[in-house]
């Protein structure tokens, strides 16, 4: 299952998804759009907006840490 | 059940943490985790942490919380608390429905809305409620912070290495806040002060281009890709309409945190407890259960 993570160093969401993630032994590729500009953009197509964090699991996006909602869509 | 606990903030975890060792049958629900101190930056005043961040902190209180077998909802939000004619309540929420004999309101505060045209359209497509967050997706833009505060000084120095313009919009005569920050934020190049500023429209088309602003009633356009809010904080009271509250919406409680409805207690940021801070909030919520649990054994007895 591809998983893509987009977020930055410091948003306090961002750490807690990643730590979620990795916690669950959920391995990840994580998109830091702070200094990845092309990244950036793609996260905003991809979502149609601009918060982070943004996770993309098998082509389905959710925007911020819904945590039920990844758990659901991981089988966790 | 004994309890419910509404929101799992410090002041509703550390309630948890205490109803567990009192062993009462209770279930914690709450919309996040952590709540505000989720979304704090740097904390240097939690007794034992001479420095950690907020994320960190709310991980340890999670790992407290989990040492314990506590059920706890987290994704579940509160919609109403009823009163029954046997002095119990129900609480309903959007998954469920739960009967108590008491319920501890820890529900916190959230942000002041903006609340002008554009700003429920461009959340989070350029208005945003947390610098921290989203601060660096606007790497070389120009924005504006609309506010006078600390919290709009701390956002504007989140900022200042980040934009390439900051508008820092401000509706009184002048910025309040600590000294320190508001001296940094005076002495930056970057920084425009636009004091007895009144935001008026947020503009855009799909994502965020200005902001319109009356400056000493005189109308502008402030060309900016991002808008920071941070303009104060509202109590989450709303589900709990039936007890008192002060003029500033927070619930109000005596020193043993008890509502006027008695069965009712609150604690932490949505109460009139001075200092919102993390620990006084999780003082707050161990406090509450204390008086719960003493409150429970006296209808026990009576009963």
């Amino acid at each position: 299952m591809a998983i893509k993570v987009y977020s930055t160093p410091t948003c306090p969401y961002c750490l807690r998804l990643k730590k979620y993630l990795s916690d669950e032994g959920v391995s990840f590729d994580n998109i830091d759009v702070a200094s990845d500009e092309p990244g950036l953009r793609e996260m905003v197509n991809v979502s149609g907006q601009m918060g982070v964090p943004v996770v993309v699991i098998d082509g389905e996006v959710i925007v911020g840490f819904d945590q039920a909602k990844i758990a659901q869509k991981l089988g966790i | 059940m004994d309890l419910v606990i509404i929101g799992a903030g410090p002041a509703g975890i550390t309630a948890a943490i205490y109803a567990a060792r009192k062993s009462l049958d209770f279930v914690l629900l709450s919309k996040d985790l952590g709540g505000q101190a989720a979304l704090s930056s740097d904390v240097e005043n939690y007794t034992g942490y001479q420095f950690i961040t907020g994320p960190d902190l709310v991980s340890k209180f999670e790992e407290h919380l989990k040492q314990f077998n506590i059920r706890f909802h987290i994704g579940e939000q509160v919609r109403g608390v009823s009163k029954k004619a046997d002095a119990s309540f129900v609480v309903d929420s959007d998954k469920g429905s739960y009967e108590s004999r008491t319920v501890l309101v820890a529900s916190g505060r959230r942000p002041r809305w903006l609340d002008i045209p554009g700003d429920r359209e461009f959340r989070n497509k350029g208005v945003s409620y947390c610098a921290t967050c989203d601060g660096p997706l606007f790497s070389g833009k120009a924005v504006a912070i609309i506010g006078g505060g600390n919290s709009a000084l701390d956002a504007c120095l989140q900022m200042m290495p980040i934009a390439q313009k900051i508008y820092l919009v401000n509706v009184n005569p002048s910025l309040d806040g600590d000294e320190v920050m508001r001296r940094k934020v005076q002495e930056s190049p970057k920084v425009e002060i636009l004091n007895n500023a009144r935001s008026r429209e947020v503009l855009g088309d799909g994502f965020v281009k200005g902001l319109k602003v009356a400056v000493n009633g005189a109308e502008r356009e402030l060309s900016v890709e991002g808008v920071f809010v941070e303009i104060g904080s509202v109590p989450n009271n709303e589900m709990a309409d039936f007890v008192g509250k002060n003029p500033y919406g927070e619930i109000v409680v005596d020193h043993l945190n008890q509502t006027n409805v008695p069965g009712v207690f609150a604690a932490g940021d949505v109460t009139n407890v001075p200092e919102k801070q993390i620990i006084v909030a999780a003082g707050e919520g161990a406090k509450a259960v204390l008086g719960i649990f003493r409150y429970l054994s006296q209808r026990g007895q009576e009963s």
